[in-house]
């Protein structure tokens, strides 16, 4: 009797393996961090791509708009990807699009910017990725979005798709 | 005693400098790189961990801890980030589980010989 008590709880506790392993399989290897949310925006000053003005977290928003904060580098292949959504959104009167630009060469940028079209009002220089990090950010392309309070409402990490797309419309309605 | 004295006001600098650079390697080798999972900050040459290398070695100017540069850091990106957790409600079932099998084991294998016995 004992050994088959014995034998049920053993097998019992192999399927339970087999079963959280094969769950996280199944699991995105993609960290989004949640640790941010809703939290408001971080103090920062960066300098402007195409003057030397400092701009502090006050000068991006604008009263009764949702802000969308988007990282991005010329040399960085999914940013040319989400590009044609951020093009878009620019076209919506609600939202306010602002650029980090990421490590990047400034006539590098330009040219990208001219390139495919400039969806930003505002577009800043983060040379040496500190800035990105204070944002809690990891990579490029990377998007935030802040509620007219100036809080976190949502985070994409990676190139904006059909799917974040719809999504950002939502918030947006 | 005077040499001595003079060779260490003479090496204060790279001294100083080891010790800042001991430091930065602690923390960057318990940092995870988000980029490419499997690597400390340390090892990675990403452009995330090159620029968190600098964002520590800052905040080593500025005199923060060890301690305080991790939680800088776990609230921007989460437990996740450290690979040695800290000893907290969501963490004390990983710490203390190893040491409860442990013991567990210690008195089976105790019980076990003294029946022999």
């Amino acid at each position: 009797m004992s050994s088959k008590i014995k034998f049920i709880s053993i097998f019992c506790f192999f399927v339970f393996c087999f079963f959280i392993f094969f769950q996280s399989l199944k699991e995105s290897k993609k960290y989004t961090p949640k640790a941010l949310m809703d939290k408001k925006i971080i103090n920062f000053k960066m300098k402007q791509l195409d003057s030397d003005e400092i701009i502090t977290e006050k000068d991006i928003f604008e009263i009764n708009k949702i802000t969308l904060l988007n990282i991005w580098s010329s040399w960085c292949l999914p940013c040319r990807e989400e590009h044609k959504y951020l093009t878009e959104l620019k076209m919506n009167t609600r939202l306010n699009m602002v650029g980090i630009n990421y490590k990047d060469k400034k006539k590098n940028a330009q040219n990208f910017l001219s390139e495919f079209g400039n969806p930003y009002s505002l577009i800043l220089v983060d040379d040496d990725g500190k800035n990105s990090i204070n944002f809690g950010a990891y990579g490029v392309p990377e998007t935030f979005i802040y509620n007219s309070k100036k809080k976190l409402i949502k985070k994409i990490v990676g190139p904006i798709d059909l799917k974040t797309f719809n999504e950002i419309k939502n918030i947006l309605k | 005693m005077k040499k001595i004295l003079i060779l260490l006001i003479i090496m204060y600098p790279t001294l100083s400098f080891s010790i800042e650079n001991n430091k930065i390697n602690k923390i960057t080798k318990n940092l995870r790189c988000l980029i490419c999972q499997g690597q400390s900050i340390y090892d990675s040459q990403s452009e995330f961990a090159n620029s968190l290398k600098k964002v520590v070695e800052d905040k080593i100017n500025e005199n923060m801890t060890e301690k305080q540069i991790y939680k800088f850091l776990t609230d921007k990106y989460g437990e996740w980030i450290l690979y040695e957790p800290e000893f907290n409600k969501n963490t004390y079932f990983l710490w203390l589980f190893p040491l409860a099998i442990f013991i567990f084991g210690g008195i089976l294998i105790f019980k076990k010989k003294h029946k022999i016995y």
